[in-house]
C-alpha cells in the first residue's frame, strides 16, 4: 500500500463523514433534543480529526479540532441549539470540506473564513471554559521528550503494583524489562506478601520490586515506563541523595462540587434540585397546553420512529459494501459483453435446431438475464442522497432571500442508475434554486394572497413502469404566460401574431438565453439555466415538462428511464440494417400497404381508429436505397403525448440489448442515440425516437 | 508464531494504517467495524493476543467493548490499548476503570504505537 492510497481513502471517507454531518445538523435543527444525532454529528467530526492528523492533513486536523470541542460542549448539554450555532457548524462542515478539496488541488482554501469560523467557534468554547475544563495529566509520548544528560544519575525505583493490575491486562514483568533496558541495574523482588495457597488469589498481585539503576535517562523517563499503571500502583524513585518532585494535578471543579466542598450545600441537596427541573412534556402537562395522553402517544411514537431508524440504519451500515465506480462499470461492461455473445448463442441454437443445444442455450439466456438484472440492480441507488443535499439547499437559500419556505420530500428511496443520479444533480438544483427565487413569493406578497407565510416545495420520486418520474411543485406565483411571451417576441424567439398554447408558451423558457427575471441575481436570472437542463435531461433519455396554474404554483415533471445502459427495444429492419425503437415508446405495429400509402397522396397521414396519425417514412428520412417492398409496417410510437408512426420494412420482435455509445465522430447524428450488437454479430442502430419527431415538426 | 492484534476503529483509513504498522512489524492483524464486531470476532476466535481499540464507535463504543471483552473468561487479561485524542480526558478515565491496559493518542507515529504494545505484549 502506498500513501496515495490512504489518502484516497481518507478523501471518499471524509466525504462520507461530511455528507452525514450535514444530514444530522439538519435533524437536531428540526429536533433539539435528539441526542444521538449530536453524538453522531460528534463521532464524525472526531473520526475526521483522528485520521486526518493520522495521514498529515494537519490543517484539517487543526480546524476540526476546535469544531469537536464546540461538539463535545454541545452533547454534554453546554450549548443551547439555536439556528446560530446550527448556521456555524454547517459553515464549518463547509471549510473542513474545503480544505480536504484544497489537498487534492479542487479548489481553494478562504484564509479569512477560516479566521471568521475560527473566532467564532472559539467564543463557544470560552464561554463554556469554566463549567468544565478538562487538563489531560496524561502525557503523550511526545510530550515526554527525552531530555538527554550526559551525567549517569543513579536511582532507587520501588515498585508495588496495585493487587488488581492484572484484571487490566498488564504484564508488570514486561515493565520492568523497559526499566533493566536503561542501564545497570540491580533488582530486588519482594514476594513476602504472597500469602499461603489456601487462600491465595491466582489472579491477584502480591509482589513488588525494588530497582537500582544507573542510567543517563532522566526521570520523567522512568516515570514514563509506568505511564500506564500509575495510577495503580505505589512507585517512587529516588536519585540516590536528591529528591524529584511529582506532578500536581489540577482539574477544576464543577460549582455544585466547590459548594459541597465549602459546606454550603449538602451533595444530596444538589442532586435534587438537579432532578427537580422538568421536562418539555411535562411542564406543558402542568400548563394545560396539552394533555398527558397526547404526550405519552407523542414519545411513543418519537421512540418508535428513533427505533426503527436505528434499526434501519444499522442493517445499511451491517451490509454495505464500498465499491470504487470503476469496478462497477467494468462488471457492467462484462455483463453487456456477455448478453451479447449469449444471444449469438440463443441465434445459433435456434438455426441448429439441436434439442439439447436449445435447452442449454435456454439456460443461459436465462442465468444472462438474472446476472444482467442483479447487475444493473447494483448501480442502482436511492435518490435521496441527492434529496437531503437540497434539504440544506432550501434552507440556506430561502433564509438569504428572506422567504420562509418548507421542502417536503417523498420517495427519498426511489432508486435510480447511479450515473443518473449523478447527472440529475445539477438541473435539479437549478430546478429548486428557480423555485425559490422566482416561484416562492416573499411572505408579505403570500400573506396578502391569502397564502401561509412560508411557502412548500414538494419534491417527489415514484417508479412508473420503466421510468422513474419526479416532480416538483411549488406553492408560489406560478408562470406568467403573458410575461413570458413578452420576452420571447422581445427576443426574437416567437412572431407576435403566432398563437401558442398555454403549453407551448411555458415550452419557451427551456429556449437558450430565455430568461424573465428582470435583475439577475447570482443565484438565476441569467438565462443559461433551462436549456441546459433540458439538454441534460434528454441526454439521459427523458423528458421535462411545466405546468402552472398562475397565483397557485408551477410544477414540473421530469421522467427518467431507469437505466442508461440497457434498453429494451423493438427490432425492426429496412433493407438489411437492423435498427432498434425503444419499447417503452412503442403503442402498436400496423401494416402498411403500398395501395394505402399511394393513395394518401404524400400527406403521410395514417388514420388509426379515427385518429390522424402522422407519419415518417424512415427509408425516405434515413436515405436507404433500394425498393421498398409492397407490404411494410408503421410502428406507432407515444413521445411526449404525441403520436407518431414509422414506416419500416419488417418488425422482428422484442430485443433487450445493452446500448453501445457511437463514438465521439457520430455525435452530431441526432436521429441516432447508439448502437447494439445482435445476436448474428451484426449491428443495429438504436433511434431516438424524440429527435425524428422534432425533425417531423419542422 | 507471530501474535494476532485485533484492531477496532470505525474509520476504515485508521484501520488500514494500523493494520499496516503491525503488518509490517510482523504481527497478524485482524480488522473489527465497532465494538459489536470485535467482540463477535472474540466469542469466534481464540487466539487473538492484543486488542487496540478507538473510543468512539457506533454500536458499541471502546469502553464497553472492553469491558465486554474482560468479562470473557478467555480474554480476561488480554491487553487492551485505546485510541484516544487529548481532548478526551475523561473517556479515558472510564477506559481505565473499565480494565483497559493503556491508550495512545491520535495522532500517533508508528513507532509510538510499537513502543506501546512492547509495553503490553510480550
Amino acid at each position: 500500500m502506498n500513501e496515495t492510497n490512504f489518502n484516497d481513502i481518507f478523501r471518499q471517507e471524509a466525504d462520507e463523514l461530511l455528507f452525514e454531518i450535514e444530514e444530522a445538523v439538519l435533524e437536531i435543527e428540526e429536533n433539539p433534543d435528539d441526542i444521538e444525532a449530536i453524538n453522531r454529528i460528534f463521532r464524525a467530526v472526531h473520526t475526521i480529526k483522528g485520521s486526518g492528523g493520522m495521514l498529515g492533513f494537519t490543517k484539517v486536523a487543526q480546524f476540526t479540532h476546535v469544531l469537536e470541542t464546540v461538539l463535545d460542549r454541545l452533547r454534554e448539554g453546554d450549548l443551547p441549539v439555536t439556528k446560530d450555532l446550527i448556521n456555524l457548524i454547517l459553515r464549518s462542515r463547509d471549510h473542513v470540506k474545503s480544505l480536504i478539496d484544497s489537498t487534492s488541488g479542487a479548489g481553494a482554501i478562504d484564509p479569512d473564513q477560516e479566521e471568521i469560523l475560527l473566532t467564532q467557534l472559539n467564543d463557544l468554547i470560552q464561554i463554556n471554559e469554566d463549567k468544565n475544563t478538562r487538563n489531560d495529566s496524561g502525557n503523550t509520548m511526545e510530550e515526554n521528550l527525552s531530555k538527554y544528560s550526559p551525567k549517569a544519575f543513579i536511582y532507587r525505583i520501588t515498585f508495588k503494583p496495585g493487587k488488581d493490575i492484572f484484571r487490566s491486562g498488564t504484564d508488570p514483568g514486561l515493565l520492568i524489562e523497559e526499566l533493566k533496558s536503561f542501564g545497570d541495574h540491580n533488582i530486588i523482588l519482594h514476594y513476602k506478601n504472597i500469602p499461603s495457597i489456601d487462600v491465595l488469589i491466582p489472579d491477584e498481585c502480591y509482589l513488588s520490586w525494588d530497582i537500582i539503576l544507573t542510567t543517563s535517562r532522566t526521570d520523567d523517563d522512568i516515570k514514563d515506563i509506568f505511564i500506564f499503571v500509575e495510577d495503580n500502583c505505589e512507585l517512587t524513585i529516588d536519585i540516590v541523595d536528591e529528591l524529584t518532585e511529582g506532578d500536581d494535578d489540577k482539574e477544576i471543579k464543577k460549582i455544585g462540587e466547590i459548594l459541597v466542598e465549602r459546606q454550603v450545600i449538602s451533595e444530596e441537596e444538589i442532586k435534587n434540585t438537579l432532578n427537580d427541573q422538568k421536562r418539555l412534556g411535562e411542564l406543558l402537562i402542568e400548563k394545560n397546553k396539552v394533555d398527558y395522553d397526547t404526550i405519552e402517544t407523542a414519545l411513543a411514537e418519537q421512540a418508535q420512529i428513533k427505533k426503527t431508524r436505528e434499526k434501519h440504519r444499522e442493517e445499511i451500515k451491517a451490509s454495505s459494501l464500498r465499491v470504487t465506480s470503476e469496478k462497477l462499470d467494468s462488471l457492467v461492461d462484462l455483463v453487456g459483453e456477455l448478453v451479447t455473445v449469449q444471444a449469438r448463442l440463443s441465434q445459433f441454437s435456434s438455426i441448429m435446431d439441436h434439442s439439447e443445444l436449445l435447452s442449454i442455450a435456454e439456460e443461459v439466456e436465462k442465468l444472462t438475464t438474472e446476472l444482467r438484472d442483479n447487475t444493473m440492480d447494483i448501480r442502482m441507488m436511492p435518490i435521496g442522497t441527492i434529496f437531503s443535499k437540497f434539504k440544506r439547499l432550501v434552507r440556506d437559500l430561502s433564509s438569504d432571500l428572506g422567504k420562509g419556505i418548507n421542502l417536503v420530500t417523498e420517495g427519498a428511496e426511489t432508486e435510480l442508475d447511479k450515473t443518473v443520479i449523478d447527472r440529475l444533480d445539477d438541473p435539479l438544483v437549478h430546478l429548486i434554486r428557480n423555485c425559490i427565487d422566482h416561484g416562492i413569493e416573499t411572505p408579505s406578497v403570500r400573506k396578502e394572497n391569502g397564502k401561509p407565510e412560508t411557502g412548500t416545495i414538494y419534491l417527489s420520486a415514484v417508479h412508473k413502469g420503466a421510468y422513474v418520474v419526479i416532480t416538483i411543485k411549488d406553492d408560489g406565483a406560478g408562470l406568467n404566460a403573458e410575461a413570458i411571451r413578452e420576452k420571447a417576441i422581445e427576443k426574437g424567439i416567437i412572431q407576435r401574431e403566432a398563437t401558442l398554447s398555454e403549453k407551448q408558451i411555458y415550452e419557451i423558457i427551456f429556449a437558450p438565453g430565455f430568461s424573465t427575471a428582470t435583475t439577475v441575481s447570482n443565484i438565476s436570472g441569467r438565462g443559461v439555466g433551462m436549456d441546459v437542463v433540458k439538454r441534460t435531461i434528454g441526454s439521459l433519455r427523458g423528458s421535462i415538462e411545466l405546468d402552472s396554474l398562475p397565483g397557485k404554483g408551477t410544477v414540473i415533471t421530469l421522467k427518467l428511464p431507469l437505466t442508461l445502459a440497457i434498453i429494451n427495444g423493438l427490432l425492426v429492419s429496412i433493407a438489411d440494417t437492423s435498427y432498434i425503437l425503444p419499447l417503452a415508446t412503442v403503442e402498436e405495429c400496423v401494416e402498411l400497404t403500398r395501395d394505402y400509402s399511394d393513395q394518401s397522396k404524400g400527406t403521410n397521414l395514417l388514420n388509426v381508429r379515427g385518429e390522424i396519425v402522422p407519419y415518417i417514412r424512415l427509408r425516405d428520412h434515413l436515405n436507404i436505397k433500394g425498393k421498398k417492398p409492397s407490404l411494410e409496417h408503421i410502428v406507432i410510437t407515444d413521445v411526449e403525448d404525441k403520436r407518431i408512426g414509422f414506416v419500416v420494412d419488417k418488425v422482428i420482435g422484442g430485443h433487450q440489448t445493452v446500448i453501445k455509445a457511437l463514438g465521439p465522430v457520430f455525435k452530431y447524428v441526432k436521429e441516432v442515440s447508439g448502437a447494439t450488437i445482435l445476436g448474428d454479430g451484426k449491428i443495429a442502430l438504436i433511434l431516438d425516437v424524440n429527435a425524428l419527431m422534432l425533425f417531423k415538426e419542422h | 508464531m507471530s501474535k494476532v492484534i485485533m484492531a477496532v476503529d470505525d474509520s476504515t483509513s485508521i484501520r488500514q494504517m494500523v493494520g499496516f504498522i503491525l503488518k509490517d512489524a510482523g504481527f497478524e492483524v485482524i480488522e473489527a467495524v465497532d465494538g459489536q464486531d470485535a467482540v463477535n470476532h472474540l466469542l469466534k476466535n481464540s487466539g487473538i493476543d492484543m486488542i487496540i481499540t478507538d473510543l468512539n464507535m457506533p454500536n458499541m463504543d471502546g469502553i464497553e467493548l472492553i469491558k465486554q471483552a474482560r468479562a470473557m473468561p478467555k480474554y480476561k487479561y488480554i491487553p487492551i490499548v485505546m485510541l484516544t485524542t487529548e481532548s478526551q480526558d475523561n473517556k479515558k478515565q472510564a477506559g481505565k476503570a473499565a480494565g483497559a491496559t493503556g491508550w495512545i493518542v491520535k495522532p500517533f507515529q508508528p513507532e509510538q504505537l510499537l513502543a506501546v504494545i512492547r509495553k503490553v505484549l510480550r
